[in-house]
């Protein structure tokens, strides 16, 4: 693994202090109050788009709730109110803990907070692994281009690019999980623990570990080629730069010259896709959380979606537009920090 | 340095050292395109020559397997009268750098200017106070006072500066032979005297040998001792700057000299014919396909390669 650790690694410098000019600071703040206004934007919207919905929210709120006629009534007046009424209800308090998801009848964001967990486990752990990976498969395939290992690990990952993440899921689910090919069943088919597991303990961890491998492989897959795919490329452009000629005509040796100049400058546009996908970290990978029954925000949706339950998707769309908005904004913070020519 | 006048007057500055040079060297491209086929050179200690030539005729790649950066097919490189040893290259890489043409290339983008010019001192452990060191080759290339520019990016500074620091990184390891490819043609014309005129003060003042590769031959009359004129991965004519660019002997060298706007008497002579490819050099002289006072022997006559005896000299049949 030495190739990634000169991802971390630079040249101890004496002569660097950070420099955090005037402009510096105006482009940190121009970049935050972007990101409230996208914000505040997507607020608003969300409101909007789900007022669009055909079919009867009050039909579905009150399906199977012990309400009298005078009760829907009241709802139903409230929904007759003037959308500006309406708008300014929502508006005051979006997280507003009163809102009631109608499929679970439990408040939505009491919702949203339990299955927030499993969702950045599963997301978490598969892009920290496949950013690993896939940034080593990178530069080791991107710096010798054409090459065998390239030629072995593009087609690989150019296979599993295109591979739509259910049905790799469901692949993985049925040779790993069910059995097959005389490749015994070894891992569960779905849900996040063996139910009556205690998660609290060191042998809940292992059984939620267990749990984590089949879901977690696939999106690992998923992302890993995106990832490779990328830095190859970033870093097959960057070979081509003239500072790199200039820095072997000094002498530096090549593994140098790859360490030193070259994967620094071609990981650029790789952090900035892994910092993009964490906004989906949240969003949770719906497909595959449904395919192997994940309880979290993914397969929440899709239950949301089925329903539909307005109250939840609503809340749901708004969790996911701030988890991109933040990410959207990390990277471009990052970026400051990384390069020197964004900081004008 | 006065523009329009030839500044070592014909006369070599040089010590007739042999500094570097390459004997019988050719270069050739997965084994059909002839980038350089058959080249003679020698650049004497604290002389400027300038390779010349249009685009695509090898001037570059010789340029680079002078450095040592390409390997060559035949022949062989000379250091300081030596053959170069492809196994021990670390002491030649610090006496002979290289200035590229385009300054933000040349440069990372995400190292500053301390970091730019500290990297052969670092690649080479250079005993000794490198901060020192740095503003020392910060200042012969004239960016001072050089604390001011440690902390720069590339992008933050003008492109006569970028190629200033290019320099100054060369500058750094104190080297004996500077090999610039293109060194002033993606600078402002304002910029270009100021660059050349460093090269002539840092010959004189720290008697560096200096091969300019340019397609400008106006840039060679300016700084230039010697001048070589290459064709098709070939050097077509040789000889002090005054003496080539006065009376140029080779056909192709005419007519490069007639387009030029400054220095054209004569009239203009546009070559015509197919644009010279490596892959396919024509027999006889390479150049009869477009040479426009062609005779019947140059299809066939096999030229030999200039040698480096002293002089001007050239290879046509015409003036032989």
């Amino acid at each position: 693994m030495s190739l990634l650790q000169e991802v971390a690694v630079g040249e101890p410098d004496p002569i660097r202090t950070p420099r955090v000019s005037g402009s510096t600071l105006r482009v940190v703040v121009s970049k935050v109050v972007r990101a409230i206004i996208t914000l505040a934007f997507v607020v608003v919207f969300n409101f909007f788009l789900f007022r669009m919905l055909p079919g009867d929210p009050i039909g579905l709120y009150t399906r199977g709730r012990n309400q009298d006629a005078e009760q829907i009534a009241q709802l139903r007046r409230d929904l007759n109110k003037p959308l500006w009424e309406q708008f300014i209800t929502y508006i005051s308090n979006p997280f507003d803990p009163g809102i009631d998801s109608t499929r679970f009848s439990r408040p939505v964001w009491e919702l949203i907070g339990e299955r927030i967990w499993p969702t950045i486990l599963l997301l978490g752990t598969a892009i920290v692994l496949a950013s690993i990976i896939g940034i080593w498969l990178g530069i080791r395939a991107g710096w010798k281009p054409g090459g065998r290992f390239d030629k072995v690990s593009t087609g690989t990952t150019l296979t599993l690019y295109s591979m739509p993440e259910f049905w790799l899921g469901m692949m993985l689910l049925i040779v790993f999980g069910v059995g097959a090919f005389g490749i015994p069943g070894f891992f569960p088919v779905g849900g996040i623990s063996t139910p009556g597991v205690d998660t609290s303990s060191p042998a809940g961890w292992l059984n939620v570990l267990w749990h984590l491998v089949l879901p977690c492989t696939t999106l690992l897959l998923i992302y890993l080629a995106d990832y490779a795919l990328v830095m190859r490329a970033s870093l097959i452009d960057e070979r081509k730069q003239e500072y790199l000629m200039l820095a072997r005509a000094k002498g530096l040796r090549d593994a140098m010259v790859r360490k030193k100049h070259a994967v620094p400058n071609a990981l650029l546009p790789t952090i900035t896709l892994i910092f993009l996908s964490l906004g989906f970290v949240v969003t949770g990978a719906i497909t595959v959380e449904t395919v192997y029954s994940w309880p979290g925000l993914g397969l929440l949706t899709y239950e949301a979606l089925r329903g539909p339950d307005i109250p939840l998707l609503q809340a749901v769309f708004l969790v996911f537009s701030i988890a991109v908005v933040g990410a959207n904004l990390i990277a471009e913070l990052l970026y400051i920090v990384i390069d020197p020519r964004v900081r004008q | 340095m006065t523009v329009g006048q030839p500044v070592a007057d014909g006369q070599p500055v040089a010590s007739g050292q042999p500094m570097i040079g390459a004997r019988d060297l050719a270069v050739v491209f997965g084994g059909r395109v002839r980038a350089v086929d058959g080249v003679d050179l020698e650049v004497d200690a604290g002389e400027i020559v300038a390779l010349v030539g249009e685009s695509g005729c090898g001037k570059t790649t010789l340029a680079r397997t002078l450095l040592g950066l390409e390997k060559p097919t035949a022949g062989t490189v000379l250091f300081e009268g030596k053959p170069l040893d492809y196994r021990r290259l670390k002491d030649f890489r610090r006496q002979v750098q290289l200035v590229l043409q385009d300054p933000l290339g040349a440069l990372n983008p995400r190292h500053t200017v301390y970091d730019a010019v500290a990297e052969g001192l670092r690649i080479h452990k250079v005993p000794g106070d490198e901060q020192a060191q740095v503003s020392e080759a910060l200042s012969q290339a004239g960016l001072r006072p050089p604390e001011r520019f440690f902390l720069r990016y590339p992008h933050e500074l003008s492109g006569g500066q970028r190629q200033r620091v290019v320099i100054a990184g060369a500058l750094a390891l104190k080297p004996r032979v500077l090999i610039a490819d293109e060194p002033v043609s993606s600078l402002d014309a304002s910029v270009r005297g100021e660059i050349l005129g460093l090269l002539l003060r840092l010959r004189d003042e720290l008697g560096l040998t200096v091969l300019v590769v340019t397609h400008d031959l106006g840039l060679a009359w300016n700084i230039a001792d010697r001048v070589a004129v290459m064709y098709l991965g070939r050097i077509v004519e040789v000889g002090p700057t005054a003496d080539v660019l006065q009376s140029p002997q080779h056909p192709y060298t005419q007519a490069l000299l007639s387009v030029v706007p400054d220095i054209a008497r004569t009239e203009q002579i546009v070559l015509t014919g197919e644009p010279p490819d490596p892959a396919r050099i024509p027999t006889g002289c390479r150049f009869h396909p477009r040479c426009p006072v062609v005779l019947a022997e140059c299809t066939s006559v096999v030229l030999p390669i200039l040698g480096i005896e002293p002089g001007h000299r050239a290879a046509c049949v015409r003036v032989t």
